[in-house]
């Protein structure tokens, strides 16, 4: 059965893209077929960071329009097999995409791939509807800050009624020197008030503008910096495979009861 | 070690930072979820406030109420401190439309 993942967070900036491109690149080296969607269209970037930027001939648009077949607009990544990307138009065209076409075209892109992972435009306009249409489940991000955090507490809601489950949560950009200087809210504290399963933590790391900059995800390094491993647990998880938390320690004993509880329910 | 640990533990418990986020966060969502507005709020208080000064006195410099979220369920959560009882005016009649 194929699965069909919408990541999303309500606020802008939090590490979608980045984390789609490193998600996507991470399952296709575990053997699966994956295929990442652009959804945000008009502000495109998940080519950016994949480094396929100068092999997009076609995108979603004119599949949906009929000007091309599914197969012509989707762009083989050549470093990682398995790999394949859906790009978002550039342009924002007159005709705008509705949520019924969305849930075709990625249903049509779930008959033959195992994940097709959706990145989300900020949000919960239009282009967030789109985005969520055809998914089965979602992963939310967010950053340990409050308008983020508010921001994905709204899209849990909307997701919620949309019937989207399940939903989990990623935090990003953690600092946990500013988490032990009580600066910053740790992970406790958000999966406390968000009250949904986490899924994975990833720390602040300037590695991610370094990778973005060369348009190579951060898990194809040969020697993964400390957010690509995070990712690359993050994978597993998906997977099914029970992973364990590894900054836990740094972060206290009453974190781990905790996160054990909120990892395979949902309290509401 | 120990002095780390008392710094930490004051430091949280005096507003820090984290503290302070997490805090108004609890506040924020509480609003959010409850999807009342402001002044559905303020007209739920008044009304509430009407309700029990009819029994009791209160005491106006003490009144609290506000919406709190916990393992995600929120309650309205009101702290409405008794100066003094009432004596007792109220008739315990029935409801209008149950009168025979
Ligand atoms: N874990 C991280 N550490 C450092 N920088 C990050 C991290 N995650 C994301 N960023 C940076 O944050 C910015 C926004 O990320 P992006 O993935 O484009 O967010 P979104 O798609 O949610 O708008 C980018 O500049 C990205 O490099
Ligand atoms: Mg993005």
């Amino acid at each position: 059965m194929s699965r069909i993942i919408v990541i999303t967070s309500g606020k802008g900036g939090v590490g979608k893209t980045t984390i789609t491109a490193n998600l996507g690149t991470a399952l296709a080296q575990l053997g699966r077929s994956v295929v990442v969607v652009d959804a945000d269209f008009g502000l495109r970037n998940l080519d950016l960071l994949l480094g396929l930027e100068n092999r997009v001939v076609y995108t979603a648009l004119e599949v949906i329009a009929g000007e091309c077949r599914l197969e012509q607009a989707l762009v083989k990544d050549k470093r990682t097999s398995n790999l394949a990307l859906l790009p978002a138009a550039q342009t924002r065209n007159k005709t705008a995409v509705k949520p019924e076409q969305m849930r075709q075209l990625v249903s049509q892109l779930s008959d033959n791939h195992d994940y097709v992972l959706i990145d989300s435009p900020a949000g919960i306009e239009q282009g967030f509807r789109n985005a969520i249409a055809g998914a089965t489940e979602a992963i939310i991000i967010t950053t340990p800050e409050l308008a983020a955090v508010r921001d994905a507490d709204r899209v849990v809601g909307l997701l919620e009624a949309a019937e989207v489950r399940p939903t989990r949560l990623i935090i990003n950009r953690l600092r946990p020197d500013m988490v032990s200087a009580n600066q910053m809210m740790s992970v406790e504290d958000v999966v406390e008030v968000l009250a949904i399963p986490l899924v994975g933590i990833v720390p602040e790391d300037r590695e991610v503008i370094v990778s973005t900059n060369k348009g190579e995800p951060l898990v194809l390094s040969s020697h993964p910096p400390l957010a690509a491993q995070a990712l690359q647990r993050i994978a597993r998880r998906l997977e099914g495979e029970t992973v364990d938390f590894p900054n836990v320690a740094s972060l206290g004993e009453s974190f781990w009861e905790r996160a054990k509880r909120f990892l395979n329910q949902r309290v509401i | 070690m120990l002095l780390d640990f008392l710094d930490q533990w004051f430091s949280r418990h005096t507003g820090s930072s984290r503290d302070q986020a997490k805090q108004r966060l609890k506040l924020i969502l509480a609003h959010d979820r409850a999807d009342l507005t402001p002044a559905a709020l303020e007209s739920m208080r008044l009304e509430i406030l009407a309700v029990v000064s009819r029994y009791v006195e209160l005491d106006s410099e003490g009144l609290q109420f506000s919406l709190a979220t916990e393992e995600g369920t929120t309650a309205l959560i009101a702290n409405l401190p008794i100066r003094r009882v009432k004596p007792l005016q109220v008739s315990l009649s029935q409801p209008e439309g149950e009168r025979a």
